[in-house]
């Protein structure tokens, strides 16, 4: 069974959107409902003046008449000397015979005589009829009328509905009614003359059939004007419309066609002529970035081969350097360690290109944060003990999977720890992961020096060093935090940083759990539960990313 | 020079351009006892392969002539010897590129010579297994020590590495294999997360064992964590 009232909300919300979506639509829907409202007012103008003049004629005409009826009545009466009251109803009775219409003239009108009655004397109702067989006098004769005839001399008149008995009918008519007096007797008689209005409704309803028929027209003819006109101004900017969102989804070579010389036509010389500058600046920002990331990769891939054979050569002098002499030795481990540095500020800056060229590629599949905080601890042990720090995890039972890129993740959540443990003054650096919602979080916590104001959003600058006397002396290539950040960004993510001097710092990552995914959960904040309870000499200053 | 008393560890074809490189790879090799010949130029290396029947190929992807991806792709047409690519794009396009022409590993320059060794061994290792020792997986069966698999009577080709990992899932039907863990028990790695590898070789093997690549019964994606051996199908337990 259909659902009716869900249909008509189906069909209204459609209707809505309609209006609110097609200017074209609402102009024609407003052009209409407003002519229908001035063709109705038009109308019944119109009907109104119409029907006044109509029943003026024909009131004045039928007044004229029924006063002369009523002067000739009276003065007839006045002229018979009616002597026994038998006489009365046969004279009456003659006398409304002459006065009523004959032969083709028979429904003009009809003549109903009430009464008698006696003088001054108001009647309930009616008695004594005669006249106009075919008429219901009781329902005829409107009461108020009757008491006004009986109550006063003079004529009176009022409109209303005529019921005939034989044909059984109503039709609306013009009534006027006088008193007749019989100077005899002294009874007195209500005269009324019933003229129909048949044709003078039937004109009416012609005109107002015509009226209504021109009014539905003019609607239909101004609805169809104005949806003529709107489509030539919304046909361009339509079209516009559609160029302009090929232009935003990429396809730069999109034009508008310009014909003639009119607004339209300047609309979408204007819009090409932005088209046109757009798509050379876009084109000319692509070729740079292009010939940028290309020159970084090019020069990135040509240091690589070199840099694999130095690297070989000192590897092996490294392993031989016991037979070396002190400096030498020293030499060999400095180009070890070198080597290392200059490796990885080589990918980092790799990898900083590929960013800025927009060419960074995710590569989706289900990690878990948890998963992912235990290999970076395993990976960074060695360089914890070092350091003289310890890697605690506080890892939840609940798995908190994530889609993402589990390179990416593994370098952010390294490159946090890296930088938690060489900035940790030999603290223990705690990690920690949660999910809620759609969003999974993991901090990292250390009880370094920490950051002072203003620095929480610095440390993720590119070679941003909090102090770059100090911080020289400290490995990492200074891109590890812009490149993690960058890779959450990535994701669709957040990296941000939390730090009070003294108090170390606290770094945390967001990640939808899904791509698109809002952020609108905090499954851990941003400050550590613990800030404030510690307490460090703050003469170290932090430095920046490893 | 064909009849070159083989090493005992082994025989490398280093396809490199870079003398330098080659030459330092040379002596790499050579102190941790490899046995060693180069081949600068793409063009010579199939020549040169069949000439020297190596045990392992180590082929740089830019290569004059033929580059290594074309180089790859005909040693592999008409061998299953391990190959490692040396590249110096660690671009996720040509990583696959570079695996899904038929090398078994890969690795980034610049890299350290024991990273190197490490993997030219994983690739080496033989199976220690001297007793003959039989698995199934699926409607498999392998024949570990002989390095075969077969279905019904018909044996299929795999690569060692395709084997390896057959092998590695067979032997422990129960478990789930994290594709870290995979990475260490077949390639050799350690603490290595790049799942490409992983996902290029499951790829492949699954197309020469599944009846049905696209819906794989004998090695089964775990989401989220890793692969293992499918339950073993209704179809052997039919009479």
């Amino acid at each position: 069974m259909a659902r009716p009232g869900a249909r008509r909300r189906e069909n209204s919300l459609v209707d809505h959107v309609l209006l609110r979506t097609s200017i074209q639509a609402r102009v024609v829907v407003f052009t209409l409902v407003l002519s229908t409202v001035v063709a109705m007012l038009f109308g019944w103008v119109v009907l109104r003046q119409v029907t006044t003049g109509v029943l003026d004629a024909k009131q004045s005409a039928s007044l004229n008449q029924a006063e002369a009826g009523f002067d000739s009545a009276q003065s007839n009466l006045d002229s018979t000397d009616i002597v026994d009251p038998s006489d009365e109803g046969r004279e009456l009775s003659a006398l409304i015979d002459v006065l009523s219409p004959h032969d083709q003239f028979r429904d003009d009108f009809r003549i109903l005589l009430l009464g008698p009655f006696a003088a001054g004397q108001v009647s309930e109702t009616v008695r004594g009829v005669r006249g106009a067989p075919d008429l219901d006098p009781v329902r005829t004769i409107p009461t108020a009328l009757l008491h006004q005839v009986e109550a006063a001399p003079g004529t009176w008149w009022q409109f209303s509905r005529v019921i005939y008995t034989s044909p059984l009918k109503s039709e609306p008519s013009l009534i006027v009614g006088s008193r007749l007096t019989i100077n005899v007797t002294g009874n007195e008689y209500a005269m009324f003359y019933v003229f129909p209005l048949t044709e003078q409704q039937q004109t009416l309803s012609v005109l107002r059939q015509a009226l209504i028929t021109a009014a539905a027209l003019l609607v239909l003819l101004l609805g169809l004007i104005a949806w003529l006109v709107t489509r030539q101004v919304v046909t361009p900017v339509r079209m516009a419309r559609r160029i302009a969102e090929r232009v935003a989804a990429g396809r730069l070579e999109e034009r508008m066609q310009v014909r003639g010389r009119d607004d339209i036509a300047r609309l979408s010389g204007s819009f090409n002529q932005m088209a046109q500058t757009l798509q050379r600046q876009i084109r000319e920002l692509e070729e740079l970035s292009r010939v940028q990331h290309r020159f970084v990769a090019d020069v990135s891939h040509e240091l690589r081969t070199p840099l694999t054979t130095v690297r070989m050569a000192a590897d092996l002098l490294h392993e031989n350097r016991d037979q070396f002499d002190a400096s030498t030795r020293r030499a060999a481990e400095l180009l070890q360690n070198e080597l290392d540095r200059f490796e990885s500020l080589l990918t980092d800056l790799l990898e900083i290109s590929r960013f800025d060229a927009g060419v960074a590629v995710l590569e989706l599949e289900p990690v878990d944060l948890r998963a992912a905080a235990r290999r970076v601890a395993d990976r960074c042990r060695g360089i914890a003990e070092r350091h003289g720090s310890e890697i605690v995890l506080r890892l939840p039972d609940r798995p908190c999977t994530t889609e993402a890129d589990p390179r990416r993740i593994d370098r952010i959540v390294r490159n946090l720890v890296v930088n938690a443990i060489e900035h940790g003054m030999e603290e223990r650096v705690v990690l920690t992961c949660a999910s809620k919602g759609s969003v999974v979080a993991l901090t990292v916590r250390d009880y370094g020096a920490g950051l002072t104001q203003g620095q929480d959003a610095l440390v993720f600058g590119r070679f941003w060093r909090a102090d770059r006397a100090r911080a020289r002396t400290r490995g990492g290539t200074g891109l590890g935090l812009s490149i993690a950040k960058e890779d959450a960004e990535l994701h669709g993510g957040r990296l941000d940083a939390w730090g009070a001097p003294g108090q170390g710092s606290q770094f945390r990552l967001t990640l939808p759990r899904f791509p698109g995914a809002p952020l609108d959960d905090d499954p851990l904040p941003l400050k550590p539960g613990d800030a404030g309870r510690v307490r460090r000499p703050t003469t170290a200053v932090r430095g920046g990313a490893p | 020079m064909t009849d070159t008393p083989r090493s005992q560890r082994g025989r490398v074809l280093v396809v490199d351009d870079d003398s330098s490189l080659a030459e330092m790879l040379t002596i790499v090799l050579r102190t941790e006892g490899f046995d060693s010949r180069v081949c600068g130029d793409g063009d010579d290396a199939l020549q040169d392969f069949r000439a020297y029947r190596p045990d392992v190929v180590l082929l740089d992807l830019m290569l004059p002539g033929q580059d290594g991806i074309d180089v790859c792709r005909a040693i592999r047409g008409e061998s299953t010897v391990p190959i490692v690519m040396l590249t110096a794009k660690n671009d996720t396009i040509d990583v696959v590129l570079g695996l899904e022409s038929g090398a078994d590993d890969y690795i980034v320059k610049p890299f350290k010579p024991k990273e190197l060794i490490a993997r030219i061994r994983a690739r080496l290792r033989k199976h220690e297994s001297s007793a003959p020792e039989e698995l199934s997986i699926g409607d498999l069966r392998i024949d570990v020590s002989g390095h075969t698999v077969h279905r019904d009577d018909v044996e299929l080709a795999l690569t060692p590495l395709e084997f390896d990992i057959l092998v590695c899932l067979a032997r422990r039907p129960w478990q789930v294999f994290t594709r870290e863990v995979l990475l260490e028990q077949v390639w050799g790695y350690r603490h290595a997360a790049d799942t490409r590898l992983v996902n290029v070789h499951m790829q492949r093997l699954r197309s020469k064992i599944e009846c049905d690549p696209e819906n794989p019964t004998i090695v089964v994606t775990v989401r989220g964590i890793g692969y293992k051996a499918g339950v073993v199908s209704a179809r052997s337990d039919l009479p």
